[in-house]
């Protein structure tokens, strides 16, 4: 038991807490930052200017198209490279050398994004900082599919009546359609949700070490050679852990979920709405 | 000439920071004794110390970056770091798309490791880690090749019954045949690959001039081989 207690706080241990809190936090960042792709991508949609319709209308398609495995592994190297090369034609006007040198993609040292030489946390938080990006127009791809759906889904007489009583298309927009679309939404946005947390582990193609990484590494067979707690393989029950969390994540998820929908649903024109009338009159 | 002597200036500028720039390390760290991670979570093994002392006699300032073996030489040649220094073979594969120091260690047999004696490794199922030249050595031998993501689960594979065998370094191998009852070393051993090097990527001229010069002192003094034996990594020079 007292091994178990040492060898469950020794300094690996806390770095996999810690990567625990990584994953909240990316969930924390990400999802706000996806639903604002998602409202700006449904808006750029259903706008009455072509290209800009063609605009969020391909975002939508082509996102949503392309396996998350092959998004994550190309467009991150892509986004890293794009911002370096940018950096590298306004920081180093005088380079003459070529930037692709067969394999090897090469900057000038001032337009490294970290720069070589910062620290290491710099770089974990900048492959975060990446890992954010990437997570966020993946699933503001989708969302804005289900915003798009929302906003459809809101009747068209409510819509008729804001004209009626005078009031502009952009009025009627954030004053009638917005509010009353959440609703619509909102089924389709709550198994967005569930899916990214799911999706966390992807982090770890992003170099990001998760929780997967790190129950995949402290699980691992350790011989007493190269540590003070040799174990065999309990891979099984670090990942049984990362089960329960995830789950718990999951349940808990649900269930605020579930107060959103009722409260989402107070005076709606929908069946939800309905019943919550029927409680209240009853 | 004003204009000549300003970027002249720059240009001695740059090149002084370019010198005073720090070299990041990528290694895998799961691969003991080569490279794991310690207790205390830091990189540890056989190329942490060497790494350190080769930075040290190159007089370097150097970090060290955890990567997936997987994609450990895309990510060089994208400039995420320097140097891989992972226990990578130097091959004729490898060396079109990275160029390597010379070999801090000499070449050296891979060995398999299996639950019973009477295992056929020329016909049956053999477990590798993927892109190793251990598994480029079984996918041409005939046998039946499974390929797995770290060094770990090629040995959990045999474990389970779904290898009948594993390739891999005898020096990763040995300790964990060591603790294990039922694991044994089987059939011969095979000659693989020429020696570990570090890999750096192919315009990086300059500092692979450095780490060669490193290793070689190195080698002279003997000290290269010490870190050797005090790791049990691999034979001598």
């Amino acid at each position: 038991m007292r091994w178990l207690s040492c060898y469950l706080t020794n300094g690996v241990h806390w770095s996999f807490y810690a990567s625990f809190l990584k994953v909240l936090a990316l969930l924390a960042v990400t999802a706000p930052v996806a639903l604002g792709f998602g409202f700006v991508g449904a808006m750029a949609a259903r706008s009455h200017v072509p290209p800009v319709s063609w605009l969020g209308k391909g975002y939508i398609a082509i996102v949503r198209g392309v396996p998350d495995i092959a998004f994550f592994m190309f467009f991150v190297i892509a986004l890293d490279q794009a911002f370096e090369w940018t950096r590298h034609k306004i920081l180093c006007p005088d380079w003459t050398d070529p930037i692709r040198q067969g394999n090897d993609f090469l900057v000038c040292q001032a337009a490294k994004l970290p720069l070589g030489s910062a620290p290491e946390w710099v770089h974990e938080t900048y492959g975060f900082f990446l890992a954010v990006i990437t997570f966020s127009i993946v699933f503001g791809a989708f969302a804005a599919n289900v915003l798009f759906g929302g906003m459809r889904a809101v009747p068209h007489a409510q819509l008729e009546t804001a004209e009626a009583y005078g009031m502009s298309r952009r009025q009627t927009f954030w004053k009638i359609l917005v509010p009353q679309m959440w609703v619509y939404a909102l089924p389709g946005l709550s198994n967005l949700w569930m899916v990214l947390i799911k999706a966390t582990p992807l982090l770890f193609l992003l170099g990001v070490e998760d929780i997967v990484y790190w129950a995949r590494e402290l699980g691992g067979t350790k011989t007493s050679k190269f540590t003070q707690y040799p174990h065999g393989d309990w891979r099984m029950w670090y990942f049984l852990f990362l089960l329960i969390f995830y789950l718990g994540m999951t349940r808990v998820s649900e269930i605020g979920l579930e107060k959103l929908m009722r409260r989402l649903s107070h005076g709606q024109a929908t069946a939800g709405g309905e019943l919550l009338r029927k409680e209240t009159t009853a | 000439m004003k204009n000549l002597i300003l970027t002249t200036a720059a240009l001695a500028l740059t090149a002084g920071i370019a010198m005073a720039d720090t070299v990041r390390m990528g290694t895998e760290g799961a691969y003991a004794p080569w490279n794991f991670i310690n207790d205390a979570g830091e990189i540890d093994g056989f190329e942490r110390e060497l790494g350190d002392e080769l930075c040290k006699r190159a007089e370097l300032d150097c970090e060290w970056v955890k990567n997936d073996w997987d994609s450990i030489i895309p990510n060089l040649v994208s400039g995420n770091y320097d140097v891989i220094i992972a226990g990578m073979s130097i091959t004729d594969e490898r060396d079109e798309v990275i160029d390597f120091t010379q070999n801090y260690t000499p070449p050296d047999p891979s060995a398999f490791v299996a639950m019973s004696d009477d295992v056929d490794v020329a016909g049956g199922v053999i477990a590798a880690q993927t892109g190793t030249i251990q598994a480029g050595y079984v996918a041409e031998s005939g046998a039946t090749l499974v390929e797995f993501a770290s060094p770990e689960e090629t040995i959990a594979a045999v474990r389970n019954g779904e290898a009948d065998a594993v390739l891999a370094d005898k020096s990763f191998l040995a300790p964990i045949v060591d603790e294990d009852g039922e694991l044994r070393f089987v059939a011969e051993d095979v000659p693989l690959g020429g020696g570990v090097g570090m890999g750096i990527r192919e315009s990086d001229g300059e500092l692979k001039e450095k780490f060669n010069a490193a290793i070689q002192s190195m080698k002279d003094d003997g000290s290269l081989n010490e870190l050797i034996t005090k790791w049990e990594v691999s034979s001598t020079f």
